[in-house]
């Protein structure tokens, strides 16, 4: 384990052709990395991840990636992700290979994998079409009760990459708020890189271990990248920044807006500091804007014994 | 009469259905609000439970999305999505959810997938799409699992369709009675469709979707007109009791003030 750059985890860790998961489920999504990467034009990546969102539609407008496996394609709460649907209606700017579940399959996915075993059962796809286009989606009978369900291989992607709101400097991190399935794609992927919004002494991660949901163990590169979320929210560091969300519709239906916005946003600056600086020049009340207040929990006793 | 929009209309439909319900797993946008409206009316002791993990959910503001911070503050539990798929789902602990359709059949089978395609036979219109959507989410295995589902969209030929052109989430199959049960489905599909013109149920023995009640001022004709297939009425077809003035007072001055979801009137 390493803390690193983003720039320096990127290189070292995300290649060409990678199967690549960068989870959070609606939050903790880390544009951080994924702009990164389109800076460093990675190429064919397989895209992993159950909510594509904003994130992956920009890295596939990008051209990043030659297929995508997911369970919900949309910007949420506000519409469609016009970037996926062009890649995958006509073919712009590449065509997009698309493997596709519902939520419970890739939750079950990456549970396989990061249990190491051969498939994972549930109970869903009955009376379905998911299984008539997807042959990784099977049905078995139970050896015991002669119960029929369904059940998905493992995933295992090549690199994961999870945000997170800290991590001491061996990588122990900590995640409150929606836990999504960071946990499962961390045991599961080959790779990890956590980005947190702070690295913080490991007296305060032993202070609560409880509320450590990765194992520093994992973590192959920690990067220190605040606001690396952006415009996805960190609980109690940012709120999302609806506004862009908004934005990106209006933007993203364009493919000439949507390559301009990614050569002045992505392209145009060096690194998720430079584009923080742009950004509040443009908008100088952004983290007043965006800034939750304070929601403190209660503290614990976990008592001393010995 | 106080004048109200579709969409408050879908609204207090939608909370009425709610009443005496206990947990019921929320969608944003209108199901959320009819949520909350339920639990201020019909339902004070109901569990609001978002997809994202959230349960017992007490949000501060209209969420933006299924994973809005706001869900998170103030909320009972907060598990990751294996807990909330296997345990709560899987393990029986939903009464209602509440899902939408880009195109539903007559027997409440759902497509929220892809929309025709240039190439002919089934594969052909999923891989070469005309409209691709945005696929199943958890609304597949919602679909089996939750004791009762009930589905909010709007009325429109394009969405009451006689074939779907892929199904997402099945509801009652082809209509035959004990199917669902047949393949180990454990939730009861579809109960309610809720739309701007009228209301459907379904017929117990049969799985078919019939015209429940209409909305103030829309005939059977009208409705028929929207439907792709010859649609069944209720003996004595109801009229659709309008919202209360308490209704609208909640939906507009606590739940939407700003009319994000409920003012865009037709």
């Amino acid at each position: 384990m390493k803390i690193a750059t983003l720039h320096d985890a990127i290189a070292d860790h995300v290649h060409d052709g990678d199967m690549l998961a960068i989870e959070g489920f609606t939050a903790f999504i880390c544009f951080a990395a994924a702009h990164e990467i389109i800076r460093q034009g990675r190429r064919d990546l397989v895209l992993v991840r159950m909510t594509p969102d904003l994130i992956y539609d920009q890295m596939i407008a990008a051209g990043c990636a030659r297929k995508m496996v997911f369970s919900y394609l949309g910007n949420p709460g506000v519409g469609s992700l016009h970037c996926v649907r062009r890649a995958v209606e006509k073919g712009i700017p590449r065509p997009l290979e698309v493997e596709e579940y519902s939520h419970f399959g890739m939750v079950s996915r990456y549970m396989a994998g990061a249990a190491d075993l051969p498939f994972f059962p549930l109970r869903s796809y009955m009376g379905a079409d998911q299984p008539k286009v997807n042959p990784h989606i099977q049905f078995v009978e139970s050896p015991f009760e002669g119960d029929v369900v369904a059940v998905v291989p493992p995933l295992n992607p090549d690199v994961a990459i999870i945000h997170a709101q800290r991590a001491d400097p061996s990588g122990d991190t900590q995640i409150w708020g929606l836990l999504g399935v960071q946990k499962e794609v961390a045991f599961a992927a080959k790779r990890v890189i956590v980005v947190v919004e702070e690295i913080v002494d490991e007296s305060v991660i032993r202070s609560d271990p409880n509320r450590t949901v990765i194992p520093g163990l994992l973590v192959d590169a920690l990067v220190h990248e605040p606001w690396g979320a952006h415009p996805s929210y960190a609980q109690g560091y940012y709120d999302r920044d609806n506004q862009f969300y908004l934005e990106w519709d209006r933007i993203s239906r364009d493919e000439a807006e949507t390559q301009a916005w990614l050569d002045e946003w992505v392209y145009g600056v060096e690194d998720r500091a430079s584009y923080l600086r742009k950004l509040e020049g443009q908008d100088p009340t952004l983290q007043q804007r965006l800034a939750p207040g304070e929601a403190l929990s209660q503290p614990v006793n976990y008592g001393i014994y010995g | 009469m106080t004048e109200y929009t579709p969409a408050e209309m879908m609204i207090t439909s939608s909370a009425r259905a709610l009443a005496g319900e206990r947990v019921v797993f929320v969608g944003v946008g209108l199901p959320n609000i009819a949520c909350n409206l339920a639990r201020h009316t019909v339902a004070p002791d109901l569990e609001l439970v978002y997809e994202s993990g959230v349960f017992g959910s007490r949000p501060a503001r209209l969420p933006l999305s299924i994973g809005d911070p706001t869900l998170v503050s103030g909320a009972t539990l907060v598990c990751g999505m294996p807990d909330l798929f296997m345990y709560y789902l899987q393990g029986g602990r939903i009464e209602v959810a509440f899902l939408g359709a880009a195109q539903i059949d007559r027997f409440g089978n759902i497509n929220t997938t892809v929309i025709g395609g240039r190439s002919p036979g089934f594969v052909g219109r999923y891989e070469q799409p005309k409209v691709r959507l945005p696929g199943s989410g958890g609304a597949c295995e919602i679909a089996i699992h939750a004791q009762k589902v009930f589905v909010i969209m709007r009325l429109s030929p394009r969405g009451f369709v006689d074939q779907i052109d892929f199904c997402t989430s099945a509801g009652h199959l082809d209509g035959e009675p004990g199917g669902r049960a047949a393949l180990g489905m454990p939730g009861a599909g579809p109960q309610l469709v809720v739309t701007d013109k009228a209301i459907f149920r379904f017929a117990r023995d049969t799985g078919e979707m019939y015209l429940s009640s209409v909305h103030p001022g829309i005939t059977a004709e009208e409705v028929q007109a929207q439907v792709g297939w010859p649609l069944k009425v209720a003996d004595g077809l109801k009229t659709t009791v309008p919202p209360t003035v308490e209704e609208l007072r909640l939906i507009r001055e606590e739940l939407d003030p700003e009319g994000a979801y409920t003012g865009k009137g037709e």
